[in-house]
């Protein structure tokens, strides 16, 4: 079997693995890593449990071979927050009942992560036209999408309080 | 087992020569957001992959003289960020943009999209309205053809076995021309397209048509151009009238078959309607840019 | 009482009713236990599980919908490097068609998980292989090589009932004729429920409505494939890691196939990505442990999205023949249906559910309705959330809104003409209790949804729906741990949101804060036997389990309080978190935190339990949709404008939870309704193997979805909970179609109403 040696950066963390040609850059962070918050719900990139952000750039993990992220910066949603960090969609996820099974919940937070750093105050037909690649198959929708309404609000709050400090 | 290789040449020259190396055994990936499926799928068994995202002229947009180039592996989120490809060319944008999700264009490609040789492929009919013309790199140096040119019909192209599609080229536009594109799909996102409908109009001084191209896609074994439609509309004002000839133009362009996707009556009905649409929604941006 | 709680009524500064001063936890919306470890990635599915050694298994499946299997060749496949060992159906315990029990034939399961001599539909198992790598396994199913005897295959109701039609099963004789079948068929039953004299009555309907309707085989759509992992010992016992809706289910099951002894097996659950009824049966686990057995190594096998298509759980396509009469007020006379129903390749179609539920939602005095549970070669029908009402009652409720529309009535009056209420009678021979179907429809009326005008080509439906719900054995442990916090054990695997329900009402019992309780979800070594999670039974049955075990528990500690304070048990009471003495103001009230304390003085740890079997008091749930849509007249697209979802939930425990169900199930509906479908080539493969073609609704797809909760307490729990997780997707067939119709002004009676078909339609 023909293996590559690459490397990457996942979630800030230097990594070495060897992969197959094959082998997705899903298949990378769940067997060789055992980063496993990262789902598979399809393998070709129409449920969105799998993304990422690859140098920045939201992606499905399982549409990208692993050889291909070699020398690239990986952010899953292992990186976004901990228990005791989490990042303010995690937690609006979690007041909002924005989850039932939570399978698809990873990939949710990663993908409109990608959106609200790049444009913080998204129309709510801007969030379901980003999100329409994540799959959910319990929520309908509608608690997701609030929940991402209101962790926009938070982080534009967050941000002026930090632009306000800053200028004191 | 299957044995597989994997290369990401930096150079034009140097994906070339692997190509001729390995005969037609090798696949090149751009967004690989095709490509990967159909690995998956067991659909295709190459002995070798070949990125060419690390080749500089595959991956960039650059201004030229006479219009804008594309290197075939820029992914559609970094076209779409592109101020003037956007303000010039929104037919091809909104084509492109409408390839799968968000993550999904983080990856796709024009050149990608083109070359896996759909007939619904949504870029082709808006690169085709627009004139693009593909820049093919072999074992003999550069060559230029059209878009229009490029698929021979379903899955299959004009690319011979050691040939790239290094980049795609959109010629400057007259300042009175917008362009479109409008698909049917049952869902509002992640579908294949029923039928796709790209338009290009250009309008004179007094607002009458001074040229148009239309492209259908999806209604037949490659995208294809609505010939009458020049005949229809130039030196006409766009209205009911002119659009009512167009949209019967556009159904008997059609060439569809019946899939799971859609049905013959379907795709040819609905094409002429959105034809329609499109031309309006081209004529529209034309007004607007000129109000400005 | 009933109380109605919309997002309007709910904010902060009103005044809360009577009814919910009673309650602490219940009705509040707390974080859910399990809550931080599904956004941060943590939380462990089926598919996350990795053993020391592990093989990876992969599946050889059936290319052909219908086929004789003449050889089946694993030499080539056996010497690719790494791979370990190749089970066929052989290797599983021999079964016979007389081993089964009420819920499942295993004879037929066993021949589902592994085909035997005959494969039965596109994609059915053959063999499994265990392999180094998943690499390797995958290209060792691939040169596995099957001879087949092929044979044309049966892919329609139609077809399988015509004359001379190929047989797919020769031990099928068809059940539930009035003579004995003496042939065998494809039509494995049929079943009828007959209230009063309908066939008569009907000579005195002035209007009568009378149509026939069709729908597709849907698919579940859980965004978790189906995963497991297995560990054989020396000892002849197995260890199964997988995500399941009942970890008992799996066991029992899998001893059946293995041929192993149900406590040989240890289930332990991993957290579910989604079932929907999908996973109340096994595929894998029988493989992973026959496959460890050879091996001696662990063996994990996880199903790709094409396998899930192809050949695990959609729901039943069917047809429904619907006649309804009424007198010119609208009073309801006498109803037919006759429903046919897909079951797959192997026996037993939800009819007979359809069949009940049809007209349940009505006071009808003469009621037939007629089932057929006919085979075809397409996948062993699963359960699907509600199974088998949502068919039945997209017909019936098209025929009401038909016949409103004739009556120039106002569907909702029509239907508050007629709705069952406590004490009606439904054709299925249950007189109802409590319910809320009346409540539902006049909070319909009063919503601001019902009153919002509508443009052309837009269109309003409504539709009814109606749910058993039930309740089954249930077990529930609770104890306090050294610090005085709680812990709650059930054996029901949290498919969303059950720990926070669980938890809250041990809290509410106990008189103490949901965050003093750890609610979990325990292996089958650690709890007493639980049904699956399903039947919208957990809240309620194992929620009763909770209830009383933290009950028992409360037993317990005043006891010990009485020893340790030298009194009379008897004087001894539970109020607010704490044991009081009566009558002593001298004794100062003690807490868990206290309790916990003197424990291990007066007699050891501190436990409570509940297994109980809870065959009565369930309390049915009806739910009312309303859908507004607008149709694109010359392309045929539908787009949903705005859905508001209605349902008597007895008392919401967690609001927040109850909404996500109604808010889910209506959008599974809305799928099932406008774009849902199993599309076959006449050779019977399956064309739309994944997500791309076999369209799921996407979140641009949708509008926001309002719930309003109607809580009608349920008198058989409580708290007054009712199920709540299935009614949600009976009504959204029949509003959705109501709706295109009204849009378009004809009756839509073929799901799903793609555009293609709304196209032809309008012309």
């Amino acid at each position: 079997m023909n293996k590559h040696h690459v490397s990457m950066s996942v979630n800030g963390d230097p990594v070495e693995i060897l992969c197959e040609t094959q082998q997705t850059l899903l298949d990378c962070l769940r067997d060789e890593l055992y980063l496993t918050g990262t789902k598979e719900g399809c393998s070709t990139g129409d449920c969105g449990a799998c993304s990422v952000t690859l140098n920045g750039r939201l992606v499905c993990s399982c549409l990208v071979l692993g050889v291909e992220a070699n020398g690239c910066d990986v952010q899953t949603i292992e990186g976004i927050g901990s228990e005791k960090t989490l990042h303010p969609l995690q937690k609006t996820f979690l007041e909002e009942a924005a989850l039932q099974c939570g399978v698809c919940t990873p990939g949710f937070i990663v993908a409109a992560k990608s959106l609200l750093d790049e444009k913080p105050n998204p129309s709510e037909e801007e969030i379901r036209y980003w999100l329409a690649g994540n799959l959910c198959r319990c929520t309908g929708y509608d608690k997701i999408i609030k929940a991402v309404i209101k962790a926009a609000k938070i982080m534009r709050e967050e941000n002026e309080q930090r632009t306000n400090r800053r200028a004191n | 087992m299957h044995q597989m290789n994997f290369a990401a040449p930096k150079t034009v020259a140097g994906a070339v020569k692997l190509l001729v190396q390995n005969k037609g055994r090798s696949k090149v990936i751009a967004g690989g957001t095709d490509l990967l499926v159909q690995l998956r799928m067991g659909k295709i068994k190459p002995g070798i992959i070949i990125d060419i995202k690390n080749i500089k002229e595959a991956n960039q947009i650059t201004i030229e003289k006479n219009g804008v180039r594309i290197g075939a592996a820029v992914s559609g989120a970094v076209v779409g960020e592109h101020e003037s490809i956007k303000r010039n060319w929104p037919g091809v944008v909104e084509a492109l943009e409408l390839i799968g999700s968000t993550q999904i264009q983080g990856r796709a490609s024009l050149g990608g999209n083109l070359c896996n040789g759909s007939p619904a492929a949504d870029s082709v009919p808006a690169l085709i309205a627009n004139e693009a013309i593909c820049r093919i790199a072999g074992p003999n140096g550069k060559r230029d053809i059209k878009v229009q040119n490029f698929v021979k019909s379903p899955s299959k192209t004009i690319l011979k076995r050691d040939e790239i599609l290094t980049s795609l080229f959109l010629p400057d536009k007259p300042n009175k021309s917008s362009s479109a594109y409008l698909r049917l799909i049952p869902r509002t996102e992640m579908d294949i397209a029923v039928v796709g409908v790209a338009a290009s109009l250009t309008l004179d001084e007094n607002n009458k048509c001074l040229d148009a191209i239309i492209c259908l896609g999806a209604v037949a074994p490659k995208a294809t151009v609505v010939k009458t439609a020049k005949k229809i509309l130039v030196g006409k004002k766009i209205n009911n009238d002119s659009l009512a000839t167009l949209g019967m133009a556009c159904e008997d362009t059609c060439d569809p078959i019946n899939d799971t996707r859609g049905t013959i009556a379907y795709r040819t009905k609905v094409a002429g309607v959105l034809a329609k649409r499109a031309v309006q929604i081209a004529h529209t941006r034309i007004l607007e840019k000129a109000n400005l | 009482m009933s109380s109605v709680r919309t997002e309007e009524l709910t904010r902060p500064n009103r005044k809360a009713t009577e009814e919910e001063n009673k309650f602490k936890v219940i009705g509040t919306r707390p974080v859910r236990p399990d809550g931080i470890d599904k956004v941060t990635g943590k939380a462990n599915f089926g598919a996350d599980i990795v053993l020391n050694g592990m093989l990876y298994g992969a599946i050889h499946r059936s290319k052909h919908a219908h086929a004789l299997i003449k050889k089946v060749d694993v030499s080539k496949a056996l010497k690719l490097e790494g791979v370990k060992s190749i089970i066929t159906h052989s290797d599983l315990a021999t079964l016979k068609p007389t081993d089964k029990n009420s819920n499942v034939n295993f004879f037929d399961l066993a021949r589902n998980v592994l085909a035997k001599d005959k494969v039965l539909y596109d994609g059915h198992a053959i063999a499994a292989v265990a392999a180094i790598s998943q690499t390797i396994a995958n290209e060792a199913a691939r040169l596995i090589e099957v001879e087949y005897k092929i044979l044309k295959p049966v892919m329609n109701i139609k077809t399988a009932e015509k004359k001379n039609t190929p047989i797919i099963d020769k031990n099928i004789f068809t059940e539930g004729l009035k003579e004995p079948a003496k042939k065998p068929s494809n039509i494995a039953k049929k079943v009828e429920f007959l209230l009063g004299d309908p066939d008569k009555t009907f000579e005195q309907a002035e209007i009568v409505v009378d149509r026939k309707y069709s729908t597709q085989t849907v698919h579940q759509g859980y965004i978790e494939p189906h995963a497991c992992a297995a560990s054989y010992t020396k000892d002849n016992q197995a260890t199964i890691w997988c995500s399941s809706q009942g970890a008992f289910m799996v066991r029992a099951y899998t001893a059946k196939l293995c041929g192993l002894e149900t406590s040989k097996i240890k289930v332990i659950p991993a957290e579910i990505g989604g079932g929907f009824g999908g996973k109340t049966t096994i595929y894998l686990e029988p493989l992973a442990v026959k496959l460890s057995e050879k091996t001696g190594r662990p063996v994990k096998i996880v199903m790709n999205r094409t396998e899930v298509m192809r050949a695990t759980g959609p729901t039943s396509g069917g047809t429904a023949h619907v006649k309804l009469g009424a007198d010119k007020k609208g009073n309801f006379i006498a109803g037919l249906i006759e429903l046919k129903y897909e079951a797959g390749a192997f026996a037993g179609s939800p009819v007979g559910l359809g069949c009940m539920t049809a007209f349940a939602p009505y006071n009808l005095k003469h009621v037939k309705c007629t089932g057929w549970d006919v085979l075809v070669n397409r996948p062993k029908a699963a359960a699907y959330r509600a199974p088998g009402a949502p068919v039945a009652a997209f017909a019936v409720e098209s025929a009401i809104d038909e016949l409103a529309s004739k009556l120039q009535m106002d569907p909702i009056h029509l239907r508050l003409k007629n709705c069952a209420t406590e004490g009606t009678t439904a054709p299925y021979g249950v007189t109802f209790d409590k319910i809320g179907h009346k409540e539902c429809l006049e909070a319909a009326l009063n919503s601001n949804h019902y009153r919002k005008k509508l443009k052309p080509y837009q269109g309003r439906g409504i539709a009814s729906g109606f749910w058993f719900n039930i309740g089954g054995n249930s077990s529930a442990e609770i104890m306090i741990n050294e610090d005085g916090n709680v812990t709650v054990a059930t054996g029901n695997p949290d498919i969303g949101g059950s720990r926070a329900s669980m938890a809250m009402m041990a809290a509410e019992t106990l008189g103490i804060n949901m965050e003093n309780v750890k609610p979990i979800v325990a292996d089958t070594e650690s709890i007493p036997y639980s049904d699956l999670t399903g039947g919208s039974r957990v809240t309620f049955a194992t929620g009763k389990a909770v209830i009383e075990a933290a009950e028992d528990m409360i037993t317990e500690m005043c006891k010990r309080a009485a020893k340790f304070w030298k009194v009379d048990p008897a004087q001894v009471e539970w109020k607010n978190g704490k044991a009081i003495c009566i009558e002593r103001t001298d004794i100062e009230p003690m807490s868990m935190k206290q309790i916990a304390k003197i424990a291990f003085k007066t007699g050891g740890a501190i436990s409570g339990k509940a297994n109980i079997n809870v065959k009565k008091g369930a309390g049915p749930g009806f739910g009312l949709h309303i859908c507004d849509v607008e149709v694109d007249p010359e392309t045929g697209r539908v787009t949903v404008l705005k859905y508001t979802a209605i349902q008597d939930v007895g008392k919401a425990i967690h609001p927040s939870y109850v909404e996500g169900q109604l808010q889910g199930g209506a959008a599974q509906g809305i799928g099932w309704a406008l774009n849902e479908e199993y599309v076959y080539s006449k050779d019977g493969n399956l064309m739309n193997t994944g997500f791309l073609d076999y369209r799921i609704p996407v979140a641009s797809d949708l509008p926001m979805i309002e719930t309003i909760l109607v809580e009608v307490p349920n008198p058989g729990h409580p708290f007054g909970v009712r199920g709540v997780g299935e009614t949600p997707i009976v009504p959204p067939l029949g509003a959705v179609a109501n709706a295109v119709s009204n849009a378009i002004g004809r009756r839509m009676t073929d799901l799903p109403l793609n555009p293609i078909k709304i196209l032809s339609e309008i012309g």
